[in-house]
């Protein structure tokens, strides 16, 4: 119900202004955004702050005026979450709906299957998910502004190194997101002199995982933990860990960096150190760094207009909606091609990611930089380095 | 009318017409590429239909065969190098193989008993496709080549659509001749009573194995067709409500009525589309028009319509 | 040792959660041979109604009764408008409307509460319980408790109260059952309004472990379904065993042979239990009638 009195209030508002606008700018075309994201299904609680905060604000870039004066029109497309139906939506957006650009897929598997579409197509596509497919080998017309799951465990590996943890029980759920961010973790595990012991998967639903972690606690010479997943899984194992009486540290993903962890985990997640984006602490930055207004900006608004606690997914799409505008900007026009050429200029963009500047070889354009390391300190973030 | 749906050149007839006639409403390649996927549906939901409606088993697991057919040319012709029509002749020679194995046991069960089994069947092939990454690229799934024949590739939603409507004309044919076959008829005999029709000397469950084996090698090449026309599959489409969608399919369109199959498996694939402007309410509505057709025309939307039309003309005459 | 008893009691914790959802498909099948696949969705519906009220301040005694209430009128609703027109109808009709249902109230339940996943505090707190270097949380005594109470007190209704002996009855004679003046209407009412409270109450115990979102039904129903055929249709204990069959299947498979695979180990269980007892391990014969 709400809902539909805020679509009637932006309906309204529209209707006003363009009936004022009419006067000199003869209904000129409106910028339009596609967007097909997990809005149900296992990843509804990504694809659902992606998709608030695309429509927050188109709503109010509409209400200053659209871009170069130009209305912003923003069709969303729910796939569940599956790839099939992602692929159909994609097609549908750029056929029926002529969008001069496409934002989202929130996995990677829904990002995969429609790069199919949007490459023959010629359609700017900026992904919202983790994957390193996404961008490796490099799509012409496709970008993305997640960290990959690479860098996650990139950041987490120098961590143990640092520490001198050199052994590492790896556990990830048996799905897209901690398979792929399992398999990229056992690629780059050597880099850092990390050796993983063991090797345990989970299934998303889950119940009780002690017999996974038996396992692990039962391995000789682990020294760490490390969990890949996202959703309810990484609380059950931090639960879980606890129960067993696990005392080496764990570590979790980026998957996990919001504050739904810490509360579904409850003490159990104390101690726990995971990378995380500027977004999550935008209040322990540092006052010069570069990030800190944006990121305490998006979150006031964010945490204003729907009273809960902004996510990293929530600034995926928050990025790549502001990518994607000052593209438009920079481009003068919404012509694809010039359009596409302007995101891969990209460069210096302070976004709640990090500081993108993409180029031909890099369609994602963030460094390890942009991650932080943090840890749970009494149920709140605490910035380690 | 009634006889026009009935008879068996007359449905054809009218069903190729509609599939003729209907792209000058597509105005782009989306509705082209809707319109294959119902295609494809339909296809399957024919083949599982002589399973449910005339057999009158249920499969839970139909999604997972869908899956092993797609995997198959997926793995076949971008691992292997096979050519693509290999691939799918050798996911539907294996699948076949594994549904006859399968079969006798399973099919001595019944009810819920059977549901559950399939269902097991299913969910084991769904969590291997998730495992062996190996091979299928795990849950994030894998990219399959477009369909070349001999030279010519498909490329097209367009070319798509022409060769699923004709495919499914053929399968809607084959259908049709099976149900009016001596199998057919001793398979509905045996849905009435198997007892009944064993005592008549009829060896009920050779035909169902037959119905089973058949519904699983058509789910199987539908798959491989779906794999290359898609480009990029994951383990997904072999899980478990990839078979409730088409059991749902088969039952809203009416059990033992193959044009029902086709007519359900449409409506089914068109309606996420329809609805997708509905956000969050699209569950609700979509679980209440499921509901609702099955209360008020419980034996399936054409039986009912049928039988509508027929009350109709009894009374006029 | 200490390793098998750490799995064994992992499969208890999953396999009590499982056994829970199994009894409400078997209370159910029994009254009317309905397999109810919306079940999930009451045990969701309790743990949500308990979660979101206890976050709002509600005691969690009596946001319970309020979950327990709010999910049994919706079982009743279920009945009323969904299987009740339809209770003549082919097994396989009914079995799409409720799974139609199931659709239905899980994307209520999205609109109603949100996307997120919902925690309740353990009932007797966090401090796990040592036995011979094993350790098992309080609440998973509670599922298995709460899974036994259920079947003490099933057991002493259909067989020592009036009305639970005449819903026995319908079950295997619809038609005498009715002659001899039994409402075949009211006992199916009264069987989805007792399975509905059940599921709640499950939702409410499991929610603390498991934690509980809109979809947390999904996964529920399809064990529960599981343990409830694995177990024998119709039979409460045979729902109990089979859960607890599968929950112990997937902990000793995901211990001693792959994580991976532990879904389909227990998954193949239930296969060659079937392919020997095609009743499962308790069920009755089915008779056939030509």
């Amino acid at each position: 119900m709400r809902d539909l009195m805020r679509w009637g209030a932006a309906a309204f508002a529209a209707l006003g202004f363009a009936s004022l606008a009419s006067g000199n700018a003869l209904a000129a075309e409106p910028v339009r955004i596609g967007a097909f994201l997990a809005v149900t299904g296992p990843a509804s609680f990504l694809g659902e702050p992606e998709k608030k905060t695309l429509e927050m604000y188109v709503d109010r870039l509409n209400k200053q005026g659209g871009v170069q004066g130009r209305k912003i029109e923003l069709t969303v497309y729910d796939d569940g979450g599956a790839p099939d139906k992602a692929a159909t939506f994609a097609k549908r957006l750029i056929q029926s709906d002529n969008v001069d650009i496409i934002i989202g897929g929130t996995t990677t598997g829904t990002s995969m299957a429609a790069i199919k579409i949007v490459e023959p197509a010629g359609v700017p596509f900026i992904s919202l998910a983790g994957g390193i497919d996404i961008i490796e080998p490099v799509k012409k017309w496709v970008f993305k502004t997640p960290h990959t799951d690479r860098m996650a465990a990139e950041k987490v590996f120098a961590d143990l190194h640092k520490r001198g943890l050199t052994k590492v029980a790896l556990i990830s759920e048996n799905a897209g997101f901690g398979k792929s961010g399992h398999d990229q973790s056992l690629k780059v595990a050597g880099n850092y002199g990390i050796e993983i012991v063991a090797d345990e998967v989970y299934s998303p639903k889950d119940p009780d995982v002690t017999a996974q972690l038996t396992k692990i606690k039962n391995t000789p010479g682990v020294q760490a933990i490390f969990n890949f997943g996202f959703g309810q899984g990484p609380a059950i194992v931090t639960k879980n860990t606890k129960q067993l009486g696990i005392t080496q540290p764990l570590y979790q993903s980026h998957g996990v960096a919001s504050k739904d962890y810490i509360r579904l985990s409850g003490d159990a997640a104390d101690g726990v150190r995971l990378p995380a984006a500027g977004l999550v602490i935008a209040d322990q930055l540092a006052a010069t760094d570069p990030q800190k207004p944006v990121v305490s900006a998006f979150k006031a608004d964010y945490e204003t207009a729907f009273k809960s606690e902004v996510s990293t997914f929530a600034g995926h799409a928050y990025d790549g909606l502001q990518i994607a505008l000052s593209a438009i900007m920079r481009a003068g026009s919404s012509d694809k091609a010039k359009v596409r050429d302007e995101i891969e200029k990209t460069s210096g963009y302070v976004g709640t990611g990090g500081i993108v500047s993409m180029s031909p070889t890099d369609h994602m354009g963030l460094n390890l930089s942009a991650f932080h390391m943090v840890e749970i300190v009494k149920g709140d973030w605490k910035m380690v380095d | 009318m009634a006889k026009l749906m009935n008879a068996r050149s007359g449905g054809l007839a009218l069903l190729a017409l509609v599939m003729a006639v209907s792209p000058l409403g597509f105005t782009n390649a989306y509705y082209y590429d809707v319109a294959v996927g119902a295609l494809f549906n339909a296809m399957i939901c024919v083949g599982l239909n002589l399973l449910i409606g005339y057999g009158g088993q249920i499969s839970l697991g139909h999604g997972a065969f869908f899956a092993l057919g797609a995997y198959a040319s997926a793995i076949g012709t971008s691992r292997w190098g096979l050519p693509p029509l290999a691939a799918l002749g050798g996911g539907a020679v294996l699948v076949g193989l594994l549904a006859f194995v399968l079969a006798r046991p399973i099919l001595r069960l019944k009810g819920h008993y059977l549901a559950m089994a399939t269902l097991g069947i299913g969910m084991i092939i769904y969590i291997v496709l998730k495992t062996e990454a190996q091979w299928t690229g795990g849950p994030d799934g894998m990219g399959v080549d477009p369909l070349a024949l001999g030279g010519f590739v498909l490329a097209t939603d367009r070319h798509w659509y022409w060769l699923a409507a004709m495919l499914l004309l053929v399968v809607v044919w084959l259908a049709l001749n099976l149900v009016e076959s001596p199998v057919g008829r001793a398979l509905r005999a045996g849905h009435g009573a198997q007892i009944g029709a064993e005592v008549v000397g009829v060896d009920t469950s050779h035909y169902k194995v037959l119905m089973f084996v058949v519904s699983a090698v058509v789910a199987s090449m539908v798959g491989s067709l779906f794999a290359h026309k898609n480009g990029f599959i994951t383990p997904d489409i072999a899980g478990f409500h990839r078979s409730i969608e088409l059991v749902t399919m088969v039952v809203l369109g009416g059990m033992a009525s193959i044009y029902g199959s086709v007519l359900g498996a449409v409506l089914l694939t068109l309606l996420p589309q329809v609805l997708a402007g509905f956000d969050d309410y699209e569950a609700m509505i979509f679980g209440a028009i499921m509901m609702g057709t099955m209360i008020f025309l419980p034996k399936g939307l054409l039986p009912s319509l049928i039988t509508q039309i027929r009350k109709r003309a009894g009374g006029r005459s | 040792m200490a390793e098998l008893l750490q799995y064994l009691f992992a499969g208890l914790t999953s396999g009590a959660i499982y056994a829970l959802a199994g009894l409400g498909f078997a209370i159910i099948y029994n009254a009317s041979h309905v397999i109810n696949f919306a079940q999930g969705e009451f045990i969701m519906i309790g743990g949500m109604t308990t979660a979101t009220l206890a976050a709002a301040g509600v005691p969690v005694p009596l946001a319970a009764l309020a979950a327990m209430a709010v999910t049994m009128l919706v079982g009743v609703a279920l009945e009323k408008f969904a299987i009740e027109p339809a209770r003549d109808s082919d097994v396989v009709t009914i079995i799409i409307i409720t799974i139609g249902a199931s659709i239905f109230l899980r994307g209520a339940a999205q609109v109603v509460w949100d996307k997120e996943f919902h925690a309740l505090a353990p009932f007797s707190g966090e401090t796990p319980i040592r036995v011979l270097g094993a350790t098992l949380m309080p609440q998973s005594l509670w599922v298995v408790g709460v899974a036994m109470a259920m079947i003490a007190g099933l057991w002493w209704f259909f067989n020592r109260t009036l009305f639970g002996k005449a819903m026995l009855a319908t079950s295997f004679n619809r038609l005498a059952a009715q002659l001899m003046g039994i409402g075949v209407k009211k006992v199916l009412l009264v069987s989805f309004a007792l399975s509905a409270a059940l599921g709640a109450v499950g939702g409410i115990v499991v929610t603390p472990i498991a934690f509980t979102n809109y979809e947390a039904g999904i996964m529920l129903g399809l064990k529960g379904f599981s343990a409830a055929v694995l177990g024998g249709l119709g039979n409460g204990m045979g729902a109990v065993v089979g859960g607890l069959i599968v929950g112990i299947a997937e902990a000793l498979g995901a211990g001693y042979v792959s994580s991976a695979y532990k879904d389909a180990i227990a998954f193949v269980i239930i296969l060659v239990v079937l392919f020997f007892m095609p009743n499962g391990l308790f069920g009755k014969k089915g008779v056939d009638r030509v």
